[in-house]
């Protein structure tokens, strides 16, 4: 019971129980865990909550380590949307039949926070008759399920997922993840065989250097240094073959790389070794080679894990165009349909709650459109007959029917995609400079060894070769080479950690460079949700009457506006007789009397000149106003504090948004950032991010919709917020995963923690170097001390680099 | 002191079994997950209060 308490207390009150996440003034969910209630944020976690409880795995909240992610409420639609996975024509190449009635899939979680969220799936779904198996993967949030068709459909079980606060999408393991698979399956096999090797090999090695210093038999030492040959060849040969294949195609392209003295190095010892193997000479080098080659695997190891990592991440979120449309045919009924089936031609019905399948035009009906994700504008724009529709845009009011004009590539969705590849093939040159820069290291370093080598040679001849191999091997960039990585993995793994994802290696070094911050408004800064700001009664009713009754009529409403002016009400009063219609409101009678909200006429003045805000009018049944609703978009609750650490950090803020002018000024003086620029699209947002670059700015822009994707990527790092748009985290070096946006500024502090520690761990290995490089030419270190040294320098780096790991697992 | 030379050999195939039982391990996808596990094991699975199928419907772990 006392973990129990540590646990449940982890959330701090006045914080929703479920999601962590400020509770809103004035609201009042809650839900009974462990026998006490608790305070809830909204509707989607108490409906979570209670569902948690009610299935007797309340545990959950016990186990747990990290809240849990903000429960969406599914609106009747989207759960309709899920049985559509029952059909045949859908699970095609998403299902597998397993013989008989059993069937499998491959299930993408989405919202597993920690491993309580694990037990949590595998008890619940588990326990649904006609569930065969269910097991979810930790470390890639992929389940694999197993169910008996004839007892339970695939729709059934993405519902009591999504009951639980958790979203699944079928998906079919593509061949990337078959290769990613792969490649994993083949680096532990040779970090395996490296490890075992040179385990070996060092327990051999340290019964010869006793021997040196003891006294050994002769006979002995020789059948050791035999068999320490036996285990190296293969060793290298196996686990070294990436970096002498990777040597070799540098080679034969003319270049330097990092991986040719690591090669050289590897090959002349082993060569070396063999040859006073085979003269019985007492120089062996075998250890320090496996040893050497053991602890680049696992450099790499680590870093292709975070890639990979990274990679499934981006993979998932490319989902933005729905899977299905609903097609009518020239009679008028209606199919459901893959959306790659469509044609241009083809009428399409498109229900409220639903993402508009292809670019066309409307046909029949009105209703608003959310295309926040495509135009960064953030209120729902209204869309009647003959108006154009976007793919990829949501529909919020009332069902539309359309004619498809342009499907696959011909969307703007994918013309978005192919100017954000463009943009992308723009930043390799950086990274080919920093190779560039090591291959003068590299060619420095080899140029030394050939002139001390000549020297020696000259002059002592017996004592040349020995005095090269050392040099090779004390100043090998072996702590050169960890320093960077071994501190960049460190830092990503314990952000990662904290919810701040890196998908690139060099997103943390900008990061830590960064001068500016540049903010998008819609989804970045805003959650992209309207929020009530004030209500203004005009016929002497109070506030908050007025509200109750405009609450009343827009109960069951998924429009943005009825969903702010639920969750601003208590709820108390109920409305019978509603009926909505598109362009006029919704209509009902509440307390006897008939009245209906809607927009304000196009001449009807608002009570304040704020033409940032959305309007919304109750009227009586004369249609005379009784009140004005003002609402804006909601504020991150922790924007203001997160602009004002940045810029306790040394950074400008910056504020470049789509959006209206007026609405930006508003949301940058709220949050206290000076520069700030809105109404502009894309190519403008690009051309400030250039301006700024020129001026010698490096730029962090954190960012959502898709129209900025460009933008993101020429920045020179990218932030991409979790919760947003999808495609646009596919091309952002970062991802952030956590609500709070505070994670970002441990981001930025971690960063430059990271980039002191580079330097530390850089400085380190020159002073290293500088100091043994003159003795070892002056041939006063042997090869064995230059190992032993180089061994040290590098346990030093990766020690130092470890600390970064340390920093943020207290919470 | 010769006992070495049998023992050596024998370490080096104790080795080869090793290495060969790592390969059939990742091959066998026990790499697959290195996390959870570790945390699965700690989580109450016998919770009275858990619904439960039956026995024969329990799902299957592989």
């Amino acid at each position: 019971m006392g973990q129990a308490a540590e646990t449940l207390a982890s959330v701090p009150a006045g914080d929703c129980f479920h999601c962590g996440l400020p509770v809103p003034a004035g609201t009042h969910f809650s839900a009974l865990v462990d026998g006490a209630p608790r305070a809830l944020c909204c509707h989607g976690c108490e409906a979570v909550a209670q569902a948690i409880v009610a299935a007797g795995l309340g545990d959950y909240y016990r186990h747990r380590t990290t809240p849990s992610r903000r429960a969406e409420e599914l609106v009747p639609e989207q759960l309709r949307s899920l049985e559509l996975y029952d059909r045949a024509e859908l699970q095609r190449g998403l299902v597998r039949d397993a013989g008989g009635v059993v069937r499998e899939a491959s299930l993408i979680l989405e919202g597993i926070t920690c491993a309580a969220c694990v037990w949590l799936n595998e008890r619940h779904v588990g326990a649904l008759p006609g569930v065969l198996g269910f097991r979810v993967n930790y470390s890639t949030h992929r389940a694999q399920l197993r169910w008996d068709d004839a007892r339970i459909g695939l729709g059934e079980v993405l519902k009591a997922i999504a009951a639980i606060g958790y979203t699944a999408h079928p998906f079919d393991p593509g061949r990337q993840e078959a290769l990613q698979k792969q490649e994993r399956a083949r680096a532990l096999r040779r970090l395996a065989v490296a490890g075992l090797g040179a385990m070996q090999v060092m327990m051999l090695a340290f019964s010869l250097y006793a021997g040196d210093w003891y006294g050994m038999d002769e006979g002995l030492r020789h059948f050791f240094r035999w068999v320490s040959l036996s285990i190296t060849v293969p060793v290298i040969a196996y686990s070294g073959w990436p970096f002498i294949a990777s040597a070799w195609r540098d080679a034969r392209l003319g270049r330097l790389g990092m991986d040719m003295p690591i090669t050289l190095a590897i090959v002349i010892a082993t060569v070396a070794s063999g040859w006073h193997t085979w003269r019985g000479e007492h120089e062996v080098y075998y250890d320090s080679v496996t040893m050497f080659v053991f602890l680049l695997l696992a450099g790499r190891f680590l870093e292709m894990n975070a890639r990979h990592r990274a990679a499934q991440v981006s993979e998932e979120l490319v989902r933005m165009l729905p899977a299905t449309a609903t097609r009518l045919d020239a009679a008028g009924c209606e199919s459901v349909v893959a959306v790659a089936e469509l044609a241009p031609g083809d009428r399409v019905r498109v229900r409220p709650g639903e993402a508009v399948p292809a670019d066309g035009t409307v046909l029949e009906g009105a209703s608003s459109v959310d295309e926040s994700l495509l135009s960064g504008e953030s209120l729902p724009r209204a869309k009647a007959r003959g108006d154009a529709l976007v793919g990829g845009s949501v529909n919020v009011e009332s069902p539309l029917l359309m004619r498809v004009e342009r499907v696959g590539a011909e969307t703007t969705l994918s013309a978005i995609v192919r100017l954000l590849d463009r943009a992308q093939s723009e930043k390799p040159r950086i990274a080919t400079l920093a190779d560039r820069i090591a291959g003068g290291f590299v060619a420095a370093q080899l140029a030394i060894a050939a002139a001390v080598g000549a020297w020696w040679w000259l002059n002592e001849p017996e004592r040349a070769f020995a005095i090269v191999l050392a040099i090779l091997v004390v100043t090998c960039p072996c702590a050169l080479g960890l320093a960077t990585p071994a501190a960049i993995t460190a830092a990503t793994g314990s952000l990662t950690r904290a919810g701040l994802l890196s998908t690139r290696g060099h997103a943390l070094e900008r990061l830590a460079r960064a001068t500016h911050v540049v903010f998008d408004k819609t989804g970045t800064l805003s959650h992209g949700r309207l929020r009530l700001v004030e209500v203004w009664p005009v016929a002497g009713l109070g506030r908050d009457d007025c509200l109750e009754l405009a609450a009343a009529l827009e109960r069951g409403s998924e429009h943005p506006v009825g969903r702010a002016l639920l969750d601003a009400a208590q709820g108390r009063l109920a409305a019978f007789d509603v009926r909505n219609t598109p362009g006029v409101g919704i209509v009902g009678v509440v307390g006897g009397r008939r009245l209906r909200v809607g927009k304000p006429a196009p001449d009807e003045a608002s009570p304040a000149s704020d033409d940032t805000a959305l309007w919304v009018v109750l009227r009586d049944e004369r249609d005379a106003p009784l009140a004005w609703f003002q609402l804006a978009d909601q504020l991150r609750a922790d924007a203001r504090a997160t602009v004002a650490a940045l810029e306790a950090l040394g950074l400008e803020v910056w504020l470049l948004s789509g959006d209206r002018p007026q609405a930006v000024a508003r949301v940058a003086a709220e949050l206290g950032i000076r520069h700030a620029a809105g109404g502009l699209l894309p190519e403008g947002k690009l051309e400030r991010l250039r301006a700024l670059q020129a001026g010698g700015a490096v730029v962090a822009m954190v960012g959502d919709g898709v129209n900025d994707a460009p933008v993101l990527a020429a920045a020179s790092v990218s932030v991409a917020m979790g919760s947003g748009t999808q495609l646009a985290q596919a091309s952002a070096d970062m991802v952030l995963l956590a609500p709070q946006m505070g994670t970002l500024v441990q981001g930025v502090r971690t960063a430059r923690k990271t980039l002191a520690i580079i330097r530390e761990n850089l400085g380190w290995s020159l002073l290293y170097n500088l100091l043994a490089l003159p003795l070892t030419v002056a041939g006063w270190v042997t090869p064995w001390m230059s190992a032993i040294g180089m061994s040290l320098s590098s346990l030093l780096v990766v020690g130092n680099a470890l600390r970064l790991r340390g920093g943020s697992r207290r919470r | 002191m010769e006992i070495l030379y049998l023992l050596i050999p024998m370490a080096i195939v104790i080795m080869g079994i090793a290495v060969w039982a790592f390969v059939w391990s990742v091959k066998t996808g026990q790499f697959d997950d290195l996390e959870g596990p570790a945390h699965r094991i700690l989580m109450d699975d016998d919770d009275p209060r858990i619904p439960r199928q039956d026995a024969s419907l329990k799902p299957r772990e592989r």
